[in-house]
């Protein structure tokens, strides 16, 4: 194999028809960055999942005297009710599913609301009893919140039972949908790259079809045949990739970390490590679409 | 060297087969012409021997080798031990005559060393060594096809296939590539020509396989063209394109 005599070739086939492979170029780069983007959104997705799937618990709020009288006739819970839920916490049947709870009085409610808010209007007008007694419950497994809502709703005292996760799920269907829609235009753009593809290099072999007579007439392998229209559609497709992993590394500096991070101070983006485990990704996945299309279509020009 | 048996091919859509139960032995260091007609079945059995077609009915062994069961991705090997030149020489018109030559040994993996020892010797066989530099639009087409013939015994074949190989050239022209093919052939290896030129054949007085309508009619050594079959056939010297080389 020389590799002087296959380079040659290669450089020859990307000067022959340049305005293909600048498409072919383009194409690749514009869905190898959506399809970077839509990792990237997974992979955000799946970090916010564990960061806040972690920390979130099932709240089982008790009555105050402001709740509203349908739920909580009584008004404020009496400590009768609240020993009666914290009861039902450590029997047997519940304790088995929960890792921690603990218990949040009026004045631990009020103090961690002043805090949440702080400079806000609304802590001028808040008072200690108003806000909820709450039993914070953690589970060993989050996806049995189902347990705590049956076994609490509806007991005397309890206002409303929560699974904090039910917020979350729909930031994460939103998200989850931003990325299925990446994906989809990915998929749409990546079968228009393989066809440009094979396109570009059936017009490359097309305009060598002699050299290729002769290389079949004295012997050539077929391997040796169609490594430089590959390498010529791998080249192409590699040149897409690397410019998407740049994308990719740009949207999540500049965007991500430079612009999203900063105006949500308490939420844990992606980072340039993650886009990295992308970048190279994607520059592999350019070049074995590039070999897998350009292998198809020189597939008749090698029948012995 | 080449053993053909009762060899039937039909194209798919023709009236009748192109070569029907054909069958020829070619020895090493034979010397072979093949004519007949157009459409007598000289080019379908030449593609035989390369392994460009394989027959319906019959066996075809070159070299050793059967080509009906040899797998697709031997046959580059196998054609490397043939070499092949045609009416319409097949040159890379941008590439000067070494380059040509020495494509056909690069293509196949030879090394630099190998190539550049090796295109000098065979351009000097041929009498080309002056013109190594030259595009093939600047020679004319006698020493256009001596280049061809470079190429096909560059890389030593024991068998040359040559297809009309003076069909495009004047009677003159054509005797000088004649010379080179005897000596070639005296060099050893296996020559199957197929022409139209009675003059060439009846000159040489080798042997002399005529083919028409598919089948083999005379088979002579030290022969000329005429026979009583073959007398009246007059040919107009097309100029075969087949793949649309000139297109």
């Amino acid at each position: 194999m020389r590799l002087g005599f296959v380079l040659a070739e290669i450089t020859q086939g990307l000067r022959r028809n340049l305005s293909m492979v600048v498409s072919v170029v383009l194409v690749t780069f514009v869905s190898l960055t959506f399809v970077g983007t839509a990792l990237l959104l997974q992979m955000q997705i799946g970090q916010m999942k564990t960061f806040w799937y972690d920390r979130a618990q099932v709240a089982v709020y008790l009555c105050t005297d402001t709740s509203p009288s349908d739920v909580c006739s009584q008004g404020q819970a009496s400590e009768f009710e609240r020993q009666a839920v914290e009861d039902k916490l450590k029997s047997p049947t519940l304790s088995a599913f929960i890792d921690k709870y603990y218990f949040e009085n009026h004045d631990a409610a009020y103090k961690n609301f002043q805090e949440q808010f702080k400079g806000n209007a609304i802590t001028k007008y808040v008072t200690a009893d108003q806000l909820n007694e709450t039993f914070w419950v953690k589970l060993k497994d989050p996806n049995d919140s189902a347990i705590i809502t049956e076994s609490f709703g509806g007991v005397a005292g309890v206002e409303e039972v929560r699974d904090q996760r039910s917020y979350l799920d729909q930031i994460f269907a939103i998200l989850n949908s931003a990325s299925l829609a990446a994906i989809s235009v990915a998929v749409l753009m990546l079968f228009s790259a393989t066809l440009l593809i094979s396109t570009t290099i059936r017009l490359s072999a097309f305009s060598r079809r002699r050299e290729i007579a002769i290389m079949r007439l004295v012997g050539a392998s077929n391997f040796y045949i169609q490594l430089p229209f590959i390498l010529e559609g791998v080249v192409a497709a590699l040149i897409g990739g690397f410019l998407a992993g740049i994308a990719v590394l740009a949207i999540v500096q500049f965007f991500v970390q430079g612009f999203l991070a900063k105006s949500m101070p308490f939420t844990n983006f992606v980072g340039l490590a993650d886009a990295g485990l992308v970048a190279p990704l994607l520059l592999a996945a350019g070049v074995v679409l590039a070999a897998i299309a350009s292998a198809v279509a020189m597939r008749r020009y090698l029948r012995v | 060297m080449i053993r053909i048996e009762n060899v039937v091919k039909q194209y798919r859509g023709a009236p009748r087969p192109a070569l029907n139960d054909v069958t020829l032995e070619i020895l090493k260091g034979d010397f072979v012409f093949l004519v007949g007609a157009s459409g007598s079945g000289k080019s379908s059995l030449m593609r035989m021997m390369l392994r460009e077609d394989v027959p319906n009915g019959g066996s075809v062994w070159v070299l050793g080798e059967n080509l009906k069961t040899i797998p697709n991705r031997k046959v580059p090997y196998f054609r490397r031990r043939l070499g092949v030149v045609f009416q319409d020489f097949r040159l890379l018109p941008n590439k000067t005559v070494a380059q040509n030559v020495a494509f056909s040994l690069e293509v196949i993996g030879k090394s630099q060393g190998f190539i550049e020892a090796a295109v000098p010797d065979v351009l000097s066989l041929v009498g080309l060594q002056e013109k190594a530099n030259r595009l093939p639009s600047e020679l004319s087409g006698g020493e256009q096809q001596r280049v061809a013939i470079a190429r096909a015994i560059v890389n030593k074949p024991a068998i040359l296939l040559a297809d009309e190989p003076t069909g495009n050239l004047d009677p003159a022209t054509s005797q000088g590539i004649m010379a080179l093919l005897e000596r070639i052939n005296a060099a050893g290896t296996t020559v199957v020509m197929a022409t139209h030129d009675q003059g060439i054949v009846d000159r040489l007085k080798k042997r002399v396989v005529v083919l028409s309508e598919g089948k083999i009619v005379r088979d002579e050594r030290d022969a000329g063209y005429k026979s009583d079959t073959q007398s009246n056939v007059v040919e107009t010297n097309k100029f075969a394109d087949p793949e649309g080389w000139l297109a």
